[in-house]
Parts: structure tokens; sequence; C-alpha cells
């Protein structure tokens, strides 16, 4: 009777161990750190990408008002993903939207926005990814909600119908 | 009949080469830069160097696959050319049982992480491979380490076969042996090049983290280990016939849920290539698929009819071999529960806790002592019945041992109770191999060998553990910092410009108090695909010490922060572990196990 009992047993405790892994598939261990709220935005000289001069964050954003920077390149291929839904966000003109591009070959990057037209207030160029480091980004696409010269929120990865509604929720 | 054998290789042949060229095609796509395929977009990029550029095919989760499906299907092929003295039955369920996993993995491969897929438009530039991958002991790490996984899976089938044909028998353990031996030398290097690689890229100073990566790999390890002693006894005395079929399955059974682990996203590491639940969830099925499976046959067609057989002697050579057994499930038992707890406690409570080393250090250490003297004295013993009669050496070499063991710890100061019993056990088992090596000469080499190789690598850990020394400090260039045994003197920096990264490096001076002079030079690496700032240690090695120094930039700050460790017989950690591994590779090639 002793053997019986045991592959049942066995299998039991097999079946247990499958249920508990399962639930931990659940909880998805993608790690987005924290970002500490309402971090200072950096202050950073660029070029702007139409007319080559350079400007001073400070003239860019401005306080009391919200602004998106988002991080893009031409070779980047969920920024082609993403770029619909900035184009809905600058046609309901809730909200400024600056771009940063990232690491790009100037004509690849007229290129592509003379294809799929810009979306951008005013572009800066990050030839050399520095700026996107300042800001703590991880890779492209990444875009930042800006508030009161603040980083009020931040989008690792292709901005998608959720998040578009997370940002409407606060501007709001 | 001769016709079907003729069919069935070459269909297992077939098989094979078309994953060949499959795996051809992924690895041209990467030389090429083909930005077309999604793989090689996303880990690859037109500046790195041609030898990243093939490693990255495999340093991915899907091209990693692959080349896993690679080693499955050439080694069942291989599998079938080499066992035709064997049954016909024994061999068509083998190559079943294998089919299974095989076309598990296909499915896998097909579904969830297609290498192949395309994109348009085809971007001008690809993502880059992660800075941390690129390393020669890592490029090579994977491949050896599956040699060994996969390899563990042709025993899981064979025994399975063997328990539905009632075959578990000395003829098949001496069959099996080769497959042992060859997965668990892969195994052995595998993990080691991953040490290496920890040591030398990671920048911590250490070779061993228990990170939960590091522990998945033991624990089949471990248990393959295990399989190696057990099988011996099979061959020799048609014993442990039910500890041999176990951990047969055991050990391909923790590879996979190794892979499941390390695949899923359940746990956080490098090797955590994609967090898709959905992979996870397909493995955890065909993990439980197979672990079923093998209950099934286990419990359907095993005979217990030996058991009257067993009549153990206590002094004999299979109960040293059952008695380590019994230890070695002890520890990977410790390194189970440290690793998969922290899962359990998460999904139950949802509480998040972290096993470290002091727990691995607390459970195993004290059972590492009788491990190791039975370790030494086992090998002493005779198979079947042995006496105790020209035995009293044993009981010298111990003398000895301790005497050596309390001159060197006496004047440290170090816990004198634990240190001064580790190290005797370990030098009983150092002095025992090496008399053997002048007693036993040539018989059973390679035993001695692995178990010499054992002994040097607990000391090197131990003497690595009690007399390394380590200084962290800020300094800006041109400070000196001084201590009573070593002067720093951060003299300049320096700047280069490679194909994939910019580098700062830093240049020391050291002087040590017997005025012996060196200079390290420690780098920062600005990689450009992807943007990672990396830091790359500086390692001056030699036969006794390793002198370990890194730097990193702080942030808006002028100085740099250094850290310098001096470690002794690092090298000693790694060439015990290639010793263990030749002692496997030359009973691998050894026609019969003692004569």
């Amino acid at each position: 009777m002793k053997i019986k009992i045991y592959p049942f047993f066995l299998i039991f405790v097999f079946l247990i161990i499958f249920f508990v892994f399962y639930k931990g598939l659940k909880n998805s261990n993608i790690y987005t750190p924290n970002v500490q709220a309402q971090i200072d935005i950096p202050e950073f000289q660029a070029i702007n990408f139409e007319n080559n001069k350079t400007i001073n964050s400070n003239d860019i954003f401005f306080k009391d008002k919200f602004y998106l920077l988002n991080i893009w390149a031409s070779w980047c291929v969920p920024c082609r993903e993403e770029h619909r839904f900035l184009m809905n966000l600058k046609k309901e003109k809730l909200i400024d939207i600056i771009g940063l591009n990232y690491k790009d070959n100037h004509l690849n990057a007229k290129k592509f926005l003379d294809e799929l037209k810009s979306p951008y207030k005013i572009i800066l160029k990050d030839s050399d990814g520095t700026i996107a480091i300042d800001w703590g980004a991880y890779g492209v696409p990444e875009t930042f909600l800006i508030y009161d010269k603040k980083i009020v929120k931040k989008i690792i990865g292709p901005i998608d119908e959720n998040s578009i509604l997370e940002i409407k929720e606060i501007l709001k | 009949m001769k016709i079907l054998d003729k069919k069935i290789l070459s269909f297992t042949f077939f098989q094979f080469f078309f994953v060949v060229i499959s795996f051809l095609g992924l690895v041209t796509s990467f030389v090429v830069s083909d930005f077309s395929n999604e793989t090689v977009f996303n880990h690859s990029h037109t500046t790195k160097p041609l030898f990243y550029k093939i490693s990255g095919t495999w340093g991915n989760h899907e091209g990693s696959l692959l080349l896993w499906l690679l080693v499955l299907t050439l080694f069942i092929y291989l599998f079938l050319l080499k066992s035709v003295e064997q049954k016909k039955n024994y061999r068509i369920l083998t190559l079943l049982f294998q089919e299974i996993i095989i076309i598990g993995f296909f499915v896998f491969l097909i579904k969830t992480s297609n290498p192949f897929n395309y994109i348009t438009p085809v971007p001008k530039e690809g993502l880059g491979l992660n800075p941390i991958l690129q390393d020669p002991a890592l490029a090579i790490h994977p491949p050896v380490l599956y040699l060994g996984y996969v390899g563990s899976s042709i025993i899981f089938s064979s025994a399975l076969a063997a328990v539905s044909l009632n075959y578990i028998s000395k003829d098949w353990a001496k069959h099996i042996k080769k497959w042992v031996f060859i997965s668990w030398i892969f195994l052995t290097l595998g993990i080691l090049l991953g040490s290496i690689w920890a040591y030398y890229e990671l920048g911590w100073g250490g070779f061993w983290f228990w990170d939960p990566v590091e522990n998945v790999s033991l624990m089949p390890w471990l248990s393959l280990t295990t399989l190696l002693h057990c099988i011996l006894a099979l061959e020799k005395r048609n014993i442990l016939n039910s500890w041999v079929i176990i951990l047969s399955i055991t050990t391909f059974t923790l590879s996979m849920c190794g892979t499941f682990l390390v695949r899923s996203g359940i746990l956080n590491s490098v090797h955590t290539f994609a967090n898709d639940p959905e992979r996870g969830l397909f493995i955890l099925i065909f993990l439980f698929i197979l672990i079923f499976l093998s209950f099934f046959v286990f419990f359907f067609f095993q005979k217990n009819e030996n058991k009257i057989l067993i009549n153990l002697n206590w002094v004999s050579k299979e109960t040293a071999i059952l008695i380590n057994n019994w230890f070695m499930m002890y520890f990977l038992v410790v390194v189970l529960i440290g690793t998969v707890y922290p899962i359990f406690l998460e999904v139950i409570t949802s509480e998040k806790i972290s096993v470290g080393p002091p727990f691995f250090h607390k459970l195993i250490i004290p059972f590492l002592i009788p491990f190791l003297i039975f370790m030494a004295i086992g090998p002493q013993l005779k198979w079947i019945k042995s006496d105790l009669k020209n035995k009293l050496y044993l009981i010298l070499f111990l003398l000895i041992s301790f005497i050596l063991t309390v001159i060197i710890v006496k004047n440290l100061s170090i816990n004198f109770f634990t240190n001064t019993i580790l190290l005797t056990a370990a030098f009983f088992l150092f002095f025992i191999t090496v008399r053997d090596f002048f007693k036993k000469r040539f018989s059973n080499l390679s035993q001695n060998i692995a178990h010499f190789g054992f002994s040097l690598l607990i000391l090197s850990i131990l003497f690595n553990n009690i007399f390394s020394s380590e200084i962290i400090t800020n300094l800006k260039i041109g400070e000196t910092f001084i201590s009573d045994k070593f002067k720093i003197n951060f003299k300049n920096i320096n700047q280069k410009d490679e194909q994939n990264y910019k580098a700062i490096i830093g240049e020391f001076e050291i002087i040590d108090s017997n005025g012996n002079y060196s200079i390290m030079s420690p780098e920062l690496r600005i990689y450009n695909q992807p943007n990672i700032v990396t830091s790359e240690a500086d390692i001056k090695t030699n036969l006794l010490t390793d002198k370990f120094m890194t730097m990193n930039s702080v942030q808006n700050k002028e100085y740099f922060n250094i850290r310098y460790q001096i470690k002794p017989f690092m090298l000693w950690i790694w060439i015990s572990v290639i010793l263990i591994s030749f002692g496997g590779l030359i009973s691998f090639f050894k026609k019969r196990y003692e004569n």
C-alpha cells in the first residue's frame, strides 16, 4: 500500500510546485526602476536640428508648463510604431513635444521626418548620446513628461494607447 | 531490419543537417550585419568586432535556443552512431524520448522565439550587444555549457529507455558512462568559464556570488557528479540502480529548470534575455510534461527486485560512495532551497527576500568537513569488503594536516576553530591524494587527479578568503594613498578610442613594503552601441597572487573611486577546476574502470 501512495504524493507535490511557478510568472519581473517623482530636468545645451544653432535648455522648457521630451532616431524601429501617437497628440494641441534626435545621421533623420511628418515643436540633436545620458535614458525610444521643469513621468520604450491615456490624465 | 536502422540514422543525420544550415544562416546574418533580421537588429551593430558578431549569434534568447537545438540533434545522431552494439529496442526507445525533447524545443523555437523574424523597413543600424557580454570567456561559455546540459538529455532519454526495457545493468552502465563523463566535463568547464567571466568582467573581485543564475548551473553539476560516482558502482557491483535512474532524471530536469528560471524572467540577471511570460509558460509546461513522463516510466516499469541483494558492508567503497551521495544531495537541496525559496515566498506572501552567501556558507561549510574526509578515505577502500588493517597512515596524515594547519592559522586573527578544522580536512585530502600519486601510480589516475583537483580548489578558496586584502578609497589625479602595506599613486589618465568603445585608462603606481613596484591601469569603457559605461578591472595575475584594481567615476566629482585588492591563489582556483575536469577526461578515454 505504501508504494502505491508514494507516486501520487510526488505528483501532488510537483503540481503544487507547478502552480507556484505559474503564479510567479504572472507577477512579471520587468525591472523598471522607480523614477523618483519630480526630478529636476538637467540643464544642457544642444544644437537645433533645423538651423544648427545652439540653444540652452532654459529657452526651451519654461516653468508652469507641460512638455513632452521624446528621444528618437531614424534607425529605431519602435520609434516608427509610436510616431502616429505623437502625431495625434500634436493634432490635439494639448502639449508641446520636444524631439531629441539620438545618435543619428542628419540625412536619415530628415528623410524619416519628410516621410512621416514631424510631431515636434523643436528638435534637438544628440549626436553622441550624451544628453540622453544626462536625462537618465536607457535607450530609444524613451519619453519624459515634464512639468514646471521637473520630470513627472518617464516612459521607457514606445508610447502606446495606455501611455497616451496616462499622459492625458496627468494633463487634466 | 538493417534497412530500418539505416533509415533512422539518415533521419537523425538530416535532422541535424537542417539545423546546422539554419544555424549557419543565422551566423551569416550576424557576420554581414543583415538588419532585416530582427534578432540581428536587436543584438548586433556594424561597428562590433567580427568575433563578437559571431558570438552574438548565441548571445541572445533566439540564437541560443537554435544553438541548443543544434547540440540536441548532433548528440542524438552521435548516440545512434556510437551505440550500434546495443539492443535495437533500447536504441529506438532512447531516440523516441530524445525526439520528444527535440520536438518540444522546435515548437518552442518556432512558436515563441523565431530567430528569423523579418522587419521592414530594414533598419540602417542595429541596437548592439550588451557590452558586458562582449568578452572572450563569455563568447564560448554558452556553447560549452550547452554541451553539458544537452549531454544530460541523452542520459535522461537513455535512462528512461533502459528502465522501460528493464535494462538497467552493468552493460548499460558501461555504455552510458561515456555520456555521463562527456556531459560532466563540459558542464564543469562551462561553469568555470562563467566564473572566470564574472571575475574578469563584472569587476566585483569574486568568482562565485551564489547568484541564482550560478546556482542553477551548480545544481545539475552536483547531481551529475553524484551520478558519475553511482554509475561506477553500478558498472562494478550492479548496485544503486534506483539512484542512477533518479539522478539521470534529476540532472536533466534541473538543467531544464535552470533554463526555465533564467529565461522566463522569474529571476533578474544578465541571462534573462527577454521577459516574456509566454515563453516562461511554455518551458514550464514542457518541463512538467517531462517530469510527469519520467515519473510514469519510473513507477510503472522500475522493478525493485534487487532489494534483497543490497547488503552493504560498512567498510567498503560502495558505502563510501553512498555516504558521499547523501552529502552531495544535501548540498543540492541547500542550493535548491536557497534559489527557489525566494520565488515561493514572493508568490505566496508577496514578500521579497534575497538569499545571499551567508546562508550558503553557514549551511554548506560544516558539512564540507566530513565530506572532504570521506572523499579522502573512500578511494582507499576496496569494493565489497575492506578492512582497516594497514590504514594507520590515514591517522598519521590527519595529524600532519592538523599540525600544519595550526602553524598557519595561529598567527592570524581569524576564527580559529572553524578555519582549523576546515583547513585540516582539505589538507588531509590533499596529502592523501598526493600520496596516491606515488603509491598507486597509474591505476585509477583519473579519480586521483579529480580528487586532488578538488582538494586544491578548496585550499585555494580558503587561502583566497583568509589572505585577501582590500582597499577602497577616492583619489584625484596626482594624489597618493598610503597604508602600512603599500602606497598607491594615481599618476595620470589616458584616453583610447577603439572600434566599439572609448576608454579612459587610469595609471596607478603601486609600491609595496618590500619596495616592489608595479603599474596598474584599470579602465572605464564607454561603449557606443548600446551606450553603456562599464568598468574594466586591471588584473595582474601571477602564480601566487592576483592584484586587482577597478576605477569608477563619481558623478560631478573630480575624484575617482578606486578599489584595490590583493587576492592570493586566484589562478589556482581556475587550475584546480581544470584539473578536476581533466580527471574526467582521462576517465572518458580509459577503456575500463579499475581493471
